[in-house]
């Protein structure tokens, strides 16, 4: 690892000093503190705080993993406000995929595949089961990320069974780590005023991962921001989840989601590239028991993502053939990008790109 | 290091050649970005940033010269060959006119078959027609292209187009002023001093002009430096540059498409704006584009340095020649600017203030 610069920084906002040395002595930020990282109009401050968190851990090296993005359906009972993705039976553009569908959509030597879905009608819990089972038998190769705590709890709720179990059944199928998708945003005031009511909420959502990690299922966890959420609401979605790590342990990376306005316009405008490499810098900062903090190039685009290597952020996802749900929301981003491109991303940053597989072992360095 | 050149900043004083290799190749790039952004708010402290409605028109794509970063130029004789009538090229500065343009920056390539006259008619007849338009028309290259067919001095050939209402002159065409690079990819053009010399006379004779450069290819950071201290020289002769203006090259079509396959992504991009703020002292002012990186990378680009977000290009061909098409409006370059955290202002060709939103 390089040498950590530790000559002492000034700052244009004074205000970031007691929290550089907090940083520097790896003390623990306060939620006050999280509130002045995404108030501070110093940009560059708050991109040397989080620069320094991160090349700590991590060097100047930067993550990826060569995967594949499966949604086995896009039938979903809730209605989200925020989502472009869900269709009812019946409705256009509605699709179901059989398992053998799904077992096409991945190619040998896939080292990763990501799948999650729709609150299905009445799929029963045996057909994804049976889904994993098939997947892990065909492709023993591949390591099997998914499900989101949402789609757990939508287990119990449909068909009455334990997160526990669920969990269990599933890992004995082939299941390895889980996605940090439907954490949206943890506030009782967004759930009802996002309509996403019945769906975990922020306490189940951590239940279940906690739930994961004590069967020694790795899983991820993100944020959905850009919409209508307060500062104040980001901080303590952040808080939440670090201190959930705090019991668990089992988070391996937090992934900060951009709300992609697409048809449903919870705001005009995508959040500008501004506040997502604030969002990624405030998220190291405030995540400190975290490995990984990522730059989600498909809601950023690619740009921002590479600028977001010097903001904290050490990984950049994948190559994410086919993916889906930001794309129904019109991202600008293409829906796949080449193994070349990841690599511009991170080598445009001056970075050191290592591929790794879903668990952060290392596949190979890039350089 | 980069405690060296802090001090050095704030003391006032010049950096110099060893400084600017080290901000090119190893300055951290959020370092980078904050002292450029302190030495940006001394020299404009309100957090305003400007741009200009304008357009990008071109009067003919004919061209002798051959450049090999340019998709947009054909042979005389090419079938896609084209050249505009003076009453053409007044169409388009009238529609640029009526979308609210207050500058037009017109160039084209090199065509032996254009007399002098044609360029000055041009000009007499958008100050006469257009009173609201500056003429912000032909790069030093097409200057030395008009010396050449009319046998007239290129100084005589400034004369006459100040006569004619002209008063600024755009910097395009500077690419990088080294003599290596320019060897290597524009042979006909001459060598750095074909564009200094134009710029040079220009000043003197009263006319303010941009100083440009396209990176992004065969350059080292020798031949940056190189450029920086070329027109950081000029401009204490005369003080006739109003502005910086750096762009990444498109290999799109172009003849070193072949060795280039992508154009330098926005890491690069934010690095030379900030290091080009810091070296450039005597320059009042740095321009990011929302165009020539993309609008995103552009709003980041005014935390690096940059005070200007260049214009709204109504038309623009040359880009668009190498697939590299981007589109906007007043009203969105308003927002992006608001997004970014800054308050937009309008300008002029000359950066006076026209309005503050």
């Amino acid at each position: 690892m390089p040498a950590v610069d530790t000559a002492p920084l000034t700052f244009r906002d004074s205000r970031l000093h007691p929290l550089w040395d907090k940083v520097r002595a790896g003390e623990r930020l306060s939620r006050e503190d999280g509130q002045l990282l995404f108030e501070t109009e110093d940009l560059h401050g708050l991109g040397r705080l989080a620069n320094f968190a991160k090349s700590r851990l991590h060097g100047d090296q930067v993550f990826f993993v060569l995967n594949r993005y499966i949604n086995p359906t896009n039938l979903c009972v809730l209605s989200c406000a925020f989502c472009d993705f869900a269709r009812k039976k019946g409705e256009a553009g509605a699709f179901e995929n059989s398992i053998e569908d799904v077992l096409e959509m991945i190619k040998p030597g896939t080292r990763e595949a990501h799948i999650v879905g729709g609150h299905h009608p009445d799929w029963p819990f045996e057909y994804f089961e049976r889904m994993i089972a098939a997947i892990h038998a065909a492709r023993p190769e591949t390591q099997i990320k998914a499900f989101t705590a949402a789609e757990i709890d939508y287990f119990w709720r449909r068909w009455k069974i334990e997160p526990r179990e669920a969990l269990t059944r599933l890992k004995q199928a082939g299941l390895h780590s889980m996605p940090g998708g439907g954490a949206e945003i943890f506030s009782k005031r967004l759930q009802k005023e996002l309509r996403f009511t019945g769906k975990a909420n922020a306490d189940r959502w951590l239940e279940i991962h906690g739930i994961a990690h004590s069967l020694g299922i790795k899983t991820n966890a993100t944020m959905l921001y850009g919409h209508i959420e307060t500062m104040a609401e980001r901080v303590e979605h952040l808080v939440r989840l670090r201190e959930q790590q705090d019991r668990s342990g089992g988070f391996l990376t937090f992934i900060p989601l951009a709300y992609q306005i697409g048809n449903t316009k919870l705001v005009p405008r995508q959040t500008p590239p501004t506040d997502d490499v604030r969002t990624i810098a405030a998220s190291r900062l405030l995540l400190d028991n975290f490995p990984h903090i990522e730059a989600y190039w498909v809601m950023i685009g690619e740009e921002t993502a590479s600028v977001a290597l010097h903001f904290g952020a050490s990984d950049v996802n994948g190559t994410l053939e086919d993916e889906k749900i930001a794309h129904a929301a019109k991202a600008a981003s293409p829906a796949g990008l080449a193994q070349e491109q990841i690599l511009r991303i991170i080598r445009d940053a001056g970075k050191i790109a290592v591929e790794r597989d879903a668990l952060y072992n290392v596949v190979k360095v890039w350089s | 290091m980069l405690a060296d050149i802090r001090a050095k900043v704030e003391a006032g004083k010049r950096l110099e050649r060893a400084d600017g290799r080290w901000l090119l190749t190893e300055a951290p790039l959020v370092d980078l970005g904050s002292l450029a952004q302190e030495v940006r708010f001394r020299l404009h402290p309100p957090r305003q940033v400007s741009f200009v409605i304008d357009s990008n028109p071109n009067y003919t794509n004919v061209c002798i010269t051959d450049c090999q970063f340019c998709a947009f130029y054909r042979k005389p004789g090419h079938p896609e060959a084209w050249t505009l009538t003076v009453e053409q090229v007044l169409e388009k500065i009238e529609s640029a006119a009526r979308g609210g343009a207050t500058t037009v920056l017109l160039q084209g390539g090199h065509n032996p078959a254009l007399p002098l006259d044609y360029y000055l008619s041009i000009v007499r007849e958008t100050r006469r027609r257009f009173s609201q338009v500056t003429p912000h028309f032909f790069t030093a290259s097409e200057i030395m292209t008009m010396a050449d067919v009319s046998g007239l001095s290129m100084p005589e050939v400034l004369a006459q187009l100040k006569a004619a209402g002209q008063s600024t002159l755009p910097g395009g065409g500077a690419e990088v002023l080294s003599e290596r690079v320019r060897k290597r990819i524009e042979p006909k053009k001459g060598g750095p001093r074909a564009w200094l010399d134009v710029h040079r006379e220009a000043h003197r004779q009263g006319f303010r002009s941009t100083a440009t450069m396209m990176y992004g290819h065969v350059e080292t950071p020798e031949d940056i430096v190189d450029h920086w201290e070329a027109i950081r020289e000029l401009q204490d002769e005369h003080g006739g540059f109003t502005a910086f203006v750096p762009w990444s090259f498109k290999p799109g079509n172009t003849l070193l498409e072949k060795w280039i396959k992508t154009y330098q992504g926005p890491n690069a991009y934010l690095r030379m704006l900030a290091a080009s703020r810091l070296y450039l002292d005597n320059f009042a002012h740095v321009q990011a584009s929302w165009f020539s990186e993309g609008k995103r990378a552009g709003q980041i680009a005014l935390h690096w340095g940059a005070d200007d977000f260049g214009g709204t290009l109504f038309e623009e061909n040359v880009h668009a020649a190498a697939d590299f098409v981007n589109k906007t409006t007043v009203e969105e370059i308003v927002t992006l600017i608001r997004e970014a955290g800054f308050t937009p202002v309008q300008r002029t060709t000359e950066y006076e203030v026209l309005q503050v939103y």
